[in-house]
């Protein structure tokens, strides 16, 4: 791509063209901050971010820009990104979509963001998401965006009226808006994955343990880990590259696997790849317009020489009622310390401790919170927690299992995102199971800690984006973001903008 | 000996206590737990529960659980899992304590002691390690309560017993044996009033042969004297409540160390479902066994094996082997002492006697005595080769205690304390103590012995105390005939 450093299109330069600009100084790091910060203004009403500060962002830049003169090399230096409003920043405040924390300000970055900074990138703000990661669809977002007075729901780019997915869906919808070049995410039961496959742009969650939790707002420990969301395999790997990486001192659960460059592999040969389809994956219920599209790239692969493969996964369906036993156990757990006592929200008036806890509470959380923490009080009540907690645990380790028997016969599964594209909003209106329902590709990946991206897979009903999912075993990133790489190089969905950006 | 019925009924005590371990940062966090630092001033994000902090392990609190579960015999887990504890209280800032449920660190073992002249052994369930608490503190604010998040994270080892104590005073001999093992292997200070060490007694009442009654369990056990107090208090309130037709309800009861008695804080009815869960933020504990040598290498000898060998080794009585093996300090004095003047049993009198005394006096502890061991070893020898007297050492410990003084010999020398050896001199004053002396002479010729006593004093006195008495009366006796 040859580099016009016009501003108009700067938006439309890749992270790691925009990193190559910065470095050969056509480009300043204050320039491409002023220019997307311009690009969040004028788009505000998509509602994609929770929170600005024009002037902390200005004084990253600046700061990338004496780096720059200085002669650094860091990878993203001068690069703008954006954070899910989940990971803890000092700059900026932290509210994780939730009343419960508006206003609140941490004394430390996560790790994630750290490690982001470290490798030159600046802040332009955080971005809106479901409340506690809790959600498919931005719906549920507690906090008033940037330029709104009320919570509203994030949109999707390609049609306005419709979810951008979540929970990660304003990092979502700000990439596929050209609002940023890239983005972090977190993905519990598919929360990079489906928000990236509505809004057609490309995003990863990495193998459980390859980035550090410190400093992401927990919602399911045993699930949670954050990845990047970007329009290409190329950019994903750059950063997720500055983003893993072992966290000793700070969470125990980060693997003791130093940090790799994922873009190494970016280019090899699909010469004889195996690719497993999942029958589970393309039973009733699947989209036609989806089907569609995920057969289309799938031939594109054949033409790359990648061989598909029919596989099982028994479980799929059972990793809905464990994901939504498991998730919500350890949440109702992990937002115990939002009571009032030390940090966030407390109610006004109150008579005595226990009417502070519950006033406090019921005014904080929202609806698929509290949901949420009930059904995880209930499934870890004496009486009941072998029935379902124990039972849940047992059906996650089989599921990982499955996984391990398919690999012995393929080197990457392949299947949709979601069995549907980005609903409307308001359509699934208050029906949770709806929502919950969508998530029956992405969470069997989930629960077995294995890393999964989406890819743009072109577009189905309605004219939506679609998105592949590949999954692939521990530890195969490099794999799979080449393979999502050679897809890209032999499609154009992931350079198409939504109209109007 | 079977074990003493109270009004008939038989007692069974079974304890858990927690005690603090001495790592210098909190089990899951680098700040400090030194004690008594201004409320909140020792919690970092992760003791806040800051958003986005997570729990990393302290090696030095496992090596602590280690060094127990060696210490008692226990079996230690080379894989164990922490988990969950969840309640709500505003000194618990995460809303549930990290601990272990069903796999703790260390499992079984046994405490022995002597209780009296017999020897006593409870046998452990388990020890696991958890995070305390922080404080409230609910009288220092008028209508509020303050939260002090210091001790929130502070390492503690909980070690439980079977119900295996039949007594208040077995109780706290096994409380006492315990404290001492724990401070004896360095890891915990012990300190019960800053509550390094607390224990709570689960305590129930039965007929002889029959199943276990119901047990209320006792908090705020603070001082062995308490203890003892408050259980002997809730044996009597127990019989009294079956005596007088009702029936003992499970619960937790607060013993007020003001009135003596315990009173209860909540039954069981109101008891909270912990909702234990494997904590997904932890992955499970993993101890390689060869840490486990390690650490073994390095173990002190233990207290019991420790007199046991003062027992076999010097010859010492069972009393003073115990007495000695108190504290490291104490047994570690007693050894050199006794080794350096190869008279240990004299060595142990000293060390239970003149020495123990004064640490009393000054209420200070072993580390702080102000005579050493090669100074006592060498008071011991000046005793033994006859040099001064007994009761001239105690003048010389006086002097070597108060600074006055601090080579034996010179302090022998410039209090002029040397004994008389000299017979020639000696026999001398007998005569002239004989020659003064006539009626007490013809006294103890007719038989009366106190008439000798009297003879030996005067030649004392005219010695100035130098004589050695035993030579003294050995002359007088030759003399006399």
């Amino acid at each position: 791509m040859s580099i016009s450093t016009a501003p108009s299109e700067l938006h439309e330069l890749s992270v790691s063209a925009l990193a190559q600009a910065l470095h050969e100084r056509k480009l300043s790091a204050l320039e491409a901050t002023e220019h997307f910060l311009a690009r969040m203004r004028q788009h505000q009403d998509l509602a994609a971010f929770l929170a600005v500060d024009e002037d902390a962002s200005r004084a990253q830049a600046r700061r990338a820009d004496a780096r720059l003169a200085g002669g650094s090399t860091a990878p993203l230096e001068g690069v703008p990104l954006a954070h899910k409003d989940i990971f803890v920043t000092r700059d900026f405040p932290t509210t994780a979509g939730s009343r419960m924390l508006a206003g609140y300000r941490s004394p430390f970055d996560a790790t994630v963001v750290h490690k982001l900074a470290e490798a030159g990138a600046v802040t332009l703000g955080k971005l809106n998401c479901d409340e506690f990661a809790m959600g498919s669809a931005n719906e549920n977002s507690a906090v008033p965006p940037v330029g709104f007075d009320a919570p509203r729901p994030v949109q999707n780019p390609w049609d306005r009226a419709r979810v951008p997915g979540g929970s990660s869906g304003g990092s979502a919808a700000a990439v596929a808006a050209r609002l940023v070049p890239g983005a972090t995410g977190t993905d519990t039961g598919g929360s990079i994955r489906q928000p990236a496959g509505f809004c057609g742009i490309t995003g990863i969650k990495p193998t459980y343990g390859r980035a550090s939790r410190y400093g992401m707002v927990a919602f399911a420990s045993s699930l949670d880990q954050a990845g990047p969301l970007a329009r290409t395999a190329e950019d994903c790997a750059l950063l997720l590259s500055a983003m893993c990486g072992p966290d000793p001192d700070r969470d125990s659960t980060a693997l003791d696997r130093p940090a790799e460059d994922f873009g190494r592999q970016l280019g090899a040969s699909l010469d004889g790849l195996r690719i497993g389809l999942p029958r589970e994956f393309f039973a009733d219920g699947l989209a036609p317009g989806v089907r569609a599209a995920i057969d289309g790239t799938l031939k594109e692969y054949e033409k790359l020489g990648a061989r598909l493969v029919p596989i099982s996964l028994p479980r799929t369906e059972l990793a809905i009622p464990v994901y939504y036993i498991i998730a919500p156990a350890e949440a109702s757990s992990n937002l115990s310390r939002f009571d009032g006592v030390k940090f966030g929200h407390r109610a006004k008036d109150y008579t005595d401790l226990m009417d502070m806890y519950k006033k406090t509470r019921a005014e904080g959380f929202g609806d698929e919170v509290k949901r949420r923490i009930m059904i995880g009080t209930y499934v870890l009540s004496h009486g009941y927690y072998d029935a379902y907690y124990l039972q849940a645990q047992k059906i996650r380790r089989m599921i990982a299992d499955d996984f391990q028997q398919a690999f012995q016969e393929c080197d990457l599964i392949a299947g949709p995102v979601a069995p549907s594209v980005a609903w409307k909003i308001g359509e699934h209106g208050n029906d949770p199971l709806a929502d919950y329902l969508a998530d029956i590709f992405t969470l069997p990946g989930s629960l077995a800690g294995l890393p999964g991206m989406s890819v743009p897979a072109g577009f189905g009903e309605h004219g939506m984006p679609v998105g592949l999912q590949l999954i692939g075993n521990y530890f195969q990133e490099a794999r799979l973001l080449n393979a999502a790489h050679r897809l890209q190089q032999a499609t154009d969905f992931h350079l198409r903008s939504p109209a109007g950006f | 000996m079977s074990a003493p019925l109270i009004h008939g009924y038989e007692v069974v005590i079974g304890f858990e206590t927690h005690t603090q371990l001495a790592t210098r940062s909190k089990i899951f966090s680098r700040a400090s737990t030194a004690f008594g630092a201004e409320p909140n001033t020792q919690a970092c994000a992760v003791d806040l529960a800051l958003p986005g902090t997570l729990p990393v392990m302290n090696r030095e609190a496992v090596q602590c659980a280690i060094k127990l579960g060696l210490a008692l015999g226990s079996h230690i887990a080379l894989e164990s899992i922490f988990a969950r504890k969840n309640y709500f209280y505003p000194d618990l800032p995460k809303g549930y304590q990290i601990s272990q449920f069903e796999t703790p660190v260390v499992q079984g073992g046994e405490v022995s002691f002597l209780l009296g002249e017999e020897q006593k052994t409870v046998r452990l369930v388990r020890a696991h390690l958890e995070e305390d608490a922080g404080k409230s503190l609910h009288e220092d604010f008028i209508g509020q309560s303050g939260i002090d998040l210091n001790r929130a994270g502070t390492p503690l080892l909980e070690i439980v017993t079977e119900p295996d104590m039949r007594s208040s005073a077995e109780a706290v001999a096994y409380a006492r044996e315990l404290h001492k093992i724990v401070t004896w292997i360095g890891i915990c200070d012990g300190n019960m009033q800053e509550g390094s060490f607390r224990c709570d007694a689960n305590v129930s009442v039965r007929k002889p042969g029959a199943p276990l009654g119901t047990r209320r369990e006792i908090k705020n056990l603070n001082s062995f004297r308490n203890m003892q107090i408050a259980i002997d208090y809730e044996i009597r309130w127990q019989i009294e409540e079956i005596e007088d037709g009702r029936s003992i309800q499970q619960a937790t009861v607060l013993f007020d160390p003001d009135t003596g008695e315990t009173r209860a804080m909540r039954t069981k009815e109101d008891a909270a479902d912990y909702r234990y869960f494997p904590d997904p933020d932890l992955p499970p504990l993993v101890i390689s066994a060869d840490w486990v040598e390690r650490v073994k290498a390095e173990m002190p000898e233990l207290p019991r094996a420790m007199a046991a060998r003062f027992v076999a080794d010097y010859g010492l009585p069972e009393y003073d082997a115990t007495t000695l093996t108190q504290s490291q300090t104490m047994a570690a004095y007693f050894e050199d002492t006794a080794r350096a003047c190869g008279q240990a049993k004299l060595a142990s009198n000293w060390v239970m006697g003149e020495i123990s005394r004064r640490l009393n006096t000054e209420e200070i502890g072993m580390e702080a005595v102000k005579v050493s061991s090669a100074q006592l070893a060498a008071l011991i020898g000046r005793i033994t080769d006859n040099t001064i007297s007994n009761n001239a050492a105690k003048q010389v410990f006086e002097a070597l205690w108060s600074g006055e003084g601090s080579d034996v010999d010179a302090v022998i020398d410039a209090k002029g304390l040397k004994q008389m050896n000299d017979s020639g001199a000696l026999e001398k004053i007998i005569d002239e103590v004989i020659a003064a002396n006539p009626a007490n002479v013809e006294q103890y010729k007719a038989g009366k012995d106190k008439a000798f006593n009297a003879l030996v004093g005067q030649a004392m006195k005219a010695s100035k105390g130098k004589a050695n008495p035993g030579q003294v009366n050995e002359l007088l006796k030759a003399k006399l005939g």
